[in-house]
């Protein structure tokens, strides 16, 4: 397998250990050897990669660094299906900003995860295409939606993976992976060409080995793009310059409404430990309150069902995407196209999306739900007045298993319920690994204000450091 | 009021042809779901503006310059069916007969 950072491979590079197109080349004889067990992968194409690698500039901050994509990020040229039959034959005719920024960084996109369909679920078994297995334990999901690049990065085969986070999805298969996930402000990172969830939530991040590498990728991911109208006009910063600086001082957040009783001892345990870590650091750990937390998850479910019900009315079998064949109406043919291309959970959330905006309902569900979610920011607001940071936990438990067909719709969504927020406020929220002996991997994650990636990151390198030991 | 989700009328509005097991579980399910989600009536949001967008408001239109865009060939690759530098679609008119 293919271990070591971007760091590690830069320099391997660059000494001239390794050329750009050998790199390739193990990376796809470790996906060859490890991936049909796991499933990481949906697609990839390595004369397309070998070819990048032949001229890749090594002077680059990414330069002849493979990259793994998830599925519904557009890579010119190479199949962009969002893990669902809808989009089954579909190839990108252009590179979404996110990959032209990796490009002209002298990164090699090589490989698109697999993903819950369409980013709507928390699994990875949502997939058209079959499940992604966690490489910790192939038993068990990698969590969702991005599942395929956390388990890609943790399991070896990919140096890093870009995924995109719209209710937790790189977040939390980051902490049930064992690895690095780095959800930026929302507005940092443009979403030009990544397929259209829930327009006010999604946001493009990476998945690394460690925090260093999300700051390198956070580099040259971010910056205004006039292609996103939604993308911020706030100017970039050097995100590494936090790196290795002490975090004597800083004042850090817990939620009370996060030391639920629910959270699994593996997850309160990590808790724990990174308090004592930050304490010993010279933090000062503080409890705080987020008085709407228990309201999250229905105003994030109404709002990111209402919006992929608008965004999803797209795939009609007109344009690109599954055509129903035979003679019909143009009526008929929408339906049957629809029926057939998307799979159950996809449905679900557009009928009750659909619901939610419909008349009679709008005011009651939409509206009260985009009014709760001001309060949600406002509590962020507050907080951040007393507290630099926030720590809480990702997941309330480790991974589950994987067909655990115990669990409702409804109980899979109240798992989101710490991740949610930060895409509800806007926030970045980043997850690491907190490793326990003989334990699942479990992570902790840290919040910050809009747009204070520098501290968040700098304060999650240090913690990183001192749980490592 | 508590009323219940009649699935099939929506996914009508939603295009969508679901089979009788699909209207009769996403009817169990997405009751169940908005029972959990008609709690956010318990909070008061008197006088609350409702967050459409996380960002505050800016100037978010582009110069209007033109540029490059896909070209036709590019823009009709994925179509599931095109004729003539055209997307082909069915018949929209109904015939008299």
């Amino acid at each position: 397998m293919l271990f070591g950072t971007i760091a590690h491979w830069r320099a391997q590079l660059q000494s001239g250990a390794i050329s750009p197109t050998e790199l390739v080349e193990e990376l796809d004889n470790s996906i060859a050897a490890r991936d049909p067990q796991i499933h990481a992968y949906l697609s990839r194409n390595k004369e397309a990669a070998l070819q990048a690698a032949t001229c890749a500039d090594l002077s680059l901050p990414l330069g002849g660094i493979p990259l793994a994509i998830k599925d519904n990020i557009c890579v010119q040229g190479e199949p962009t299906r969002c893990a669902s039959k809808m989009l089954e034959n579909f190839v990108s005719p252009y590179d979404a900003t996110a990959v032209t920024r990796l490009r002209a960084a002298g990164a090699i996109p090589f490989g698109r995860t697999n993903m819950d369909e369409f980013a709507m679920g928390s699994a990875g078994e949502n997939s058209a295409f079959g499940p992604t297995h966690n490489p910790a334990d192939p038993d068990r999901v990698p969590g969702g939606s991005s599942s395929g690049s956390a388990a890609a990065v943790a399991g070896g085969m990919a140096i890093a993976a870009l995924g995109s986070d719209t209710g937790g999805s790189i977040r939390q298969p980051a902490s049930h992976c064992g690895i690095v996930g780095l959800k930026p402000t929302y507005g940092r990172v443009s979403r030009y060409g990544l397929v259209a969830f829930a327009s006010s939530l999604d946001q493009i991040g990476p998945l690394t080995q460690d925090v260093a590498d999300a700051a390198t990728l956070l580099n040259v991911l971010c910056g205004h793009d006039a292609k996103d109208s939604t993308s911020s006009p706030q100017p970039t910063e050097d995100f590494c310059a936090g790196l290795g600086r002490d975090i004597r001082g800083l004042r850090i957040g817990l939620p009370k409404e996060y030391l639920s009783s629910g959270n699994a001892p593996e997850v309160r345990a990590a808790l724990e430990q990174s308090i004592c870590c930050l304490t010993e650091l010279g933090a000062e750990v503080t409890e705080i309150s987020l008085p709407h937390t228990e309201a999250v998850v229905s105003a994030y479910y109404i709002i990111a069902c209402a919006e992929a019900s608008s965004n999803l009315a797209r795939f009609d079998g007109i344009r690109y995407g599954h055509r129903a064949e035979g003679n019909m109406s143009l009526d008929a043919l929408y339906s049957k196209s629809r029926e057939a291309g998307f799979g159950a959970e996809v449905k679900r959330r557009i009928i009750l999306g659909t619901y939610v905006l419909s008349g009679g309902y709008y005011d009651a569900y939409y509206a009260k739900a985009q009014k709760v979610r001001a309060l949600v920011a406002q509590d962020f607001t507050r907080a951040f007045e007393q507290v630099d940071l926030i720590l809480g936990p990702v997941a309330p438990t480790p991974a589950p298993k994987l067909h655990d067909t115990q669990l409702t719709p409804l109980q899979v969504y109240l798992s989101d319920i710490y991740t949610i927020p930060a895409n509800l406020a806007g926030l970045p929220g980043i997850s690491l690994p907190c490793p326990q002996a003989g334990c699942l991997p479990t992570g902790i994650q840290l919040l910050a204000p809009p747009f204070a990636e520098t501290r968040l990151l700098q304060a999650a390198h240090a913690l990183e450091c001192a749980l490592k030991g | 009021m508590k009323p219940q989700l009649d699935v099939a009328y929506i996914a009508e509005l939603s295009k969508l042809e679901l089979s009788p097991e699909e209207t009769e579980r996403f009817s169990r399910d997405l009751n169940q779901i908005l029972e959990h989600v008609r709690k956010l009536d318990a909070w008061d949001t008197e006088g609350v503006e409702p967050m459409y967008h996380p960002l505050p408001a800016f100037d978010a239109l582009r110069a209007d310059v033109p540029g490059e865009s896909l070209s036709n060939a590019a823009a009709l690759a994925n179509a599931p069916a095109a004729q003539e530098g055209q997307f082909r679609v069915p018949k929209v008119v109904e015939s008299a007969h």
